[in-house]
């Protein structure tokens, strides 16, 4: 029990005194998941409003398709995308196995159904609410998905957060694409897999609870955003 | 606004709605003139709602045709508005569920800040101008609803029954809102139960029962003695109704 108590106390050192080693691997994560989250809002949001608010033959099994994964298993996305960025694979001329970038795409697979699920769930309900008095103002299809988002906003953070949450806790996937390459590869999630392993229960540890501080963060950024513009109305 | 050509008189030739496999809207003939308050009356189910939303364009008839007297060049749709029984607001202030209004009908941004205060003031809605609508009172939310069809200047104005639910101060200002808006020479095709607030607010009466007009005369008229002996029971306060039974022909009662 000692042992855990000194490890936690050397840990909150090591965040409170800014240890290089600790400040790379969490700005690297920050870094990756962002830009993952980014990226797949940028495909999802649009992919969830088409599925919300249009009808097309296939529709209810894309979304059927869609729900099942978002229980997609990391580690056959990191196999997936291992097996396409591989020398062998048909995007292995681009040379992006064990990089960043290899990072970011299995990232964006693990978040863009999730995104896309609660964005389609999110406009359709709205939808079906509002669906009456656009069609009332002869509303075109461009302003009513604008209207639809815009009024869903606050739903559709939460959805950007929990693709977030998915993406800055992930650990399989990256390890396979990513390799876990000091100074290069390596984020929170594979440093604490690999420090446990070895056994440094303090720097495991402090990887911890950054990472538990970060999602915190974020979350408390966005809750406040959300919470001072809401009020700003009542 | 620049003043449009009249999109008056609305015309209903031989309309039909089925929904289910039921005929709901049977043989609507009917003609709506400029400036006049019209009030359709009759038990639920007579299809009052759904003669609204065909003449709204919301729903699309099996047979039939309403057509608007504008030429081609007028959109009809840009001259009409509809307010339904339960407000729909988007969940934003009441200041920018007008103003999304406006902005669809390419509304210059610099003109909207004076209409909307406007439409606000006249409607009572400046106290709760910024809150967000979703969490106004229902007569507030029903006004805003108005406010927000009324600052497009329509030359039509649907409304589904308007006051239901409400209380009698806050159907007041609702019908005191019904009587500007007509003074401004808009036309009202309106739903209602209450044959009281049909008095106040009727020039004209359709009296609708099982998906047909059964009498469509002046306020005076109707009220005076309808000539249809349904329209007569429903003045004189009688339950009328009828059963559907399976295999048979429907049982009026």
């Amino acid at each position: 029990m000692n042992d855990l108590w000194q490890a936690f106390f050397k840990a909150i050192s090591l965040v409170v005194t800014l240890d290089d080693k600790l400040l790379e691997i969490v700005f690297l994560s920050l870094r990756l998941s962002l830009s993952a989250v980014g990226i797949a809002l940028f495909i999802a949001l649009p992919l969830g409003a088409v599925l919300a608010l249009t009808k097309f033959p296939g529709r209810r099994i894309l979304v059927i398709i869609i729900n099942v994964f978002m229980g997609l298993p990391p580690v056959v996305v990191g196999l997936f995308v291992y097996l396409l960025l591989s020398r062998s694979g048909p995007f292995g001329v681009f040379g992006l196995l064990f990089t960043p970038t290899a990072m970011i795409i299995a990232q964006v697979i693990l978040v863009v159904p999730i995104v896309t699920a609660i964005t389609r769930q999110v406009l359709e309900e709205l939808h079906l609410e509002y669906d009456e008095l656009l069609r009332s103002l002869d509303v075109p299809w461009y302003r009513k998905v604008t209207a639809l988002v815009w009024d869903a906003r606050f739903s559709l953070t939460t959805a950007a957060l929990a693709g977030f949450g998915r993406a800055i806790s992930e650990v399989g996937a990256v390890m396979i694409v990513g390799g876990n390459i000091d100074h290069l590869t390596r984020v929170m999630t594979t440093a604490i897999a690999l420090e446990a392993r070895k056994g440094d229960l303090v720097m495991a540890l402090a990887l911890g609870l950054v990472l538990l501080a970060v999602a915190l963060g974020i979350n408390l950024f966005a809750y406040s955003i959300t919470e001072t513009v809401k009020r700003r109305h009542q | 606004m620049t003043k449009h050509p009249s999109i008056l008189p609305l015309k209903i030739e031989n309309l039909e709605y089925e929904a289910g496999g039921k005929h709901l809207v049977k043989n609507i003939n009917c003609e709506f003139s400029q400036g006049k308050r019209y009030l359709l009356l009759g038990p639920n189910g007579a299809g009052k709602t759904l003669l609204l939303r065909l003449c709204h364009g919301l729903l699309k008839p099996k047979s039939g045709k309403v057509v608007w007297s504008s030429g081609k060049d007028i959109n009809p749709k840009h001259h009409q508005a509809m307010v339904t029984q339960r407000p729909v607001m988007l969940r934003r202030s009441a200041y920018a569920n007008i103003d999304y209004a406006l902005s669809i009908r390419g509304v210059d941004k610099a003109l909207r800040p004076d209409m909307i205060n406007a439409v606000i003031q006249r409607t009572g809605l400046t106290r709760v101008a910024h809150k967000l609508a979703t969490v106004l009172s229902l007569g507030e939310q029903q006004r805003l609803a108005i406010a927000r069809a009324w600052v497009l200047k329509p030359q039509v104005l649907f409304m589904d029954e308007p006051t239901a639910s409400l209380d009698p101060p806050a159907t007041h200002s609702i019908e005191e809102l019904i009587h500007e808006i007509s003074a401004e020479g808009t036309t009202v095709i309106m739903t209602c139960h209450d044959l009281g607030q049909a008095k106040r607010l009727a020039t004209d009466v359709l009296f609708m029962f099982r998906g047909r007009i059964k009498e469509m005369s002046s306020a005076d008229e109707f009220f005076s003695g309808p000539q249809n002996d349904l329209a007569q029971a429903f003045l004189d306060g009688q339950l009328i109704w009828w059963k559907r039974r399976p295999d048979k022909d429907d049982v009026q009662i």
